[in-house]
């Protein structure tokens, strides 16, 4: 067991042996990696920031009809009434002008405007709970309501929403084509980084080999070597990342603050940064994994 | 200890460099494989370090047949064997010191231990004041010396050395076959080969010759 962890302390340190003999090519290759992670983690990081902002709204089909401002309260309930007996419906809910301005107020960014109205310029108001969500149904019921006398106007609320969750999920499937595709990129530095530094160290591999180091013992370092610069370029994409984010930031938290918002870009979560490491550690670890399978076994002694 | 059995070695290509070798060395001896150049010495001392594999025959060294070792117990071969090659093979990027600590990072041997183990390794060549210099800094023979120490230095039971004197002038050859035969004194069993008549000559031990591939005495 000492014997074991002595070897792997020899392994690492002869890895940043290696990383210190040429750091210049080091850091370009981890810069790199960063830099390419970076952009996903980016993508991934901005998405969720959006989910935050958008999680309040509802993806169920939802009908808003506005009542004329003229429609007594009596003729509303009555209204209700008549809707809550509908089999097509799930849920009625009425929202007389009061609550609508109250709700209204509350929002952010809003309080401001609506304090400063001298009347209240909400009518009447229900919310309807469809139980089909198809188009059409959507569709025939709105028609419906249009046609009530009391009904001014008719809104089909769910459709920017839904809309809204397609477009994420557009985005959410292409930033994990471009993580894929990276991180074939990654695997791809590491694989030529160490098959260079498996080359310049051939007369060491070979003599290693005759005076009996074990396959193991050669590959090692050069594993500690890909896990590492993988590290480092994981380490360094969210630096980037956050760097990027505090920049944006300046100029996202005006635009919020001009809507009364403290609306702010996220950084990721903990534990989603301690992924993008150790997912960037394991691809350097593949990367020299699959270029020592293909190169150190070539080099025998003769 | 070491024992050849009918050996031939044909490499690809067709050239028939070993033919019919038989012969045993005794734990503890010490012989020279002399013969010109071509006559199938390295070939021989690669067969014995399974750096090559007979074509046919067998190979033993220490109750191992050698040419039919796995790939994975070959590196516990070679480390119960001394090898020291007409060109050194040493880390030129290293000093003299961490050339010789190279065959003890692959054992279990802890750091400490490690380090005196080399160092009674280099005092035993005379390179001990030498030990931080780097290999490019010493001679020929001082080079030779170097490379002997990393090979003893894990204490093998078998030292085997290919022209171990091919650059040296005579006085730096013969120190380095005192040398050698210091380690045969204390049990350690040694082949060396060389072409050089004289210096088997000044050194009355069993001679194996080998001629066109075949052993003539």
């Amino acid at each position: 067991m000492r014997s074991w962890l002595r070897q792997h302390r020899q392994a690492i340190a002869a890895a940043c042996g290696k990383i210190a003999a040429q750091r210049a090519t080091a850091a370009l290759n981890a810069l790199a990696i960063g830099i390419a992670l970076s952009l996903p983690a980016g993508g991934y990081t901005l998405l969720g920031s959006l989910r935050g902002a958008t999680a309040g709204a509802s993806l169920e089909p939802q009908l808003s009809a506005f009542l004329r401002p003229d429609v007594k309260r009596a003729e509303a309930e009555a209204l209700v009434a008549g809707l809550n007996g509908d089999a097509r419906l799930r849920a009625v809910r009425f929202v007389p002008r009061e609550q609508a301005l109250q709700e209204l107020q509350a929002t952010e960014g809003l309080g401001e405007v609506i304090a400063a109205l001298n009347r209240n310029p909400l009518p009447d108001a229900f919310v309807l709970r469809p139980k089909a969500a198809d188009a059409e149904s959507l569709e025939a019921l709105a028609r419906e309501l249009r046609a009530l006398p009391a009904v001014a106007h008719v809104q089909l609320d769910s459709a920017w929403a839904r809309r809204l969750a397609a477009l994420a999920g557009t985005a959410r499937l292409a930033i994990a084509l471009l993580a894929a595709l990276l991180a074939f990129g990654l695997v791809a530095i590491t694989f030529n980084t160490i098959r260079l530094q498996i080359l310049t160290q051939r007369a060491e591999i070979e003599i290693s080999k005759l005076i009996g180091a074990t396959d193991a013992f050669i590959r090692r370092p050069f594993f500690y070597l890909g896990a590492l610069q993988g590290l480092a370029g994981g380490a360094l994409a969210l630096a980037i990342l956050w760097g990027s984010l505090a920049a944006l930031n300046v100029g996202v938290a005006e635009l919020a603050a001009s809507y009364g918002s403290g609306f702010r870009l996220a950084f990721l979560a903990t534990g989603d940064a301690l992924a993008v490491v150790l997912f960037s550690a394991g691809l350097g670890w593949f990367g020299a994994y699959l270029s020592v399978s293909r190169y150190l076994l070539e080099i025998e002694p003769k | 200890m070491i024992s050849f059995a009918a050996v031939g070695k044909r490499y690809p290509g067709g050239q028939q460099a070993l033919k019919g070798v038989s012969f045993t060395l005794e734990q503890g001896e010490f012989a020279f494989l002399a013969g010109h150049s071509g006559a199938g010495k390295s070939t021989l001392l690669k067969l014995i370090a399974a750096i090559e594999r007979p074509s046919s025959g067998s190979v033993l060294v220490n109750g191992q047949n050698v040419g039919a070792l796995k790939r994975a117990a070959l590196p516990y071969l070679r480390r119960n064997l001394g090898l020291v090659f007409q060109d050194q093979k040493l880390l030129y990027d290293r000093s003299v010191f961490d050339n010789v600590m190279l065959p003890l990072a692959f054992g279990d041997l802890a750091g400490r231990e490690a380090a005196r183990r080399a160092r009674a390794a280099l005092e035993k060549v005379g390179l001990l004041a030498r030990e931080k210099a780097t290999p490019i800094q010493l001679s020929g023979g001082e080079q030779q010396r170097l490379a002997i120490a990393r090979a003893v230095v894990n204490r093998p039971l078998v030292l085997i050395a290919d022209e171990p004197t091919a650059n040296l002038d005579a006085e730096s050859a013969a120190a380095i076959l005192e040398i050698f035969a210091a380690f045969n004194q204390v049990g350690v069993t040694v082949l060396v080969a060389t072409h050089d008549e004289a210096l088997i000559g000044r050194f009355a031990r069993r001679v194996l010759r080998l001629a066109r591939g075949s052993i003539v005495t």
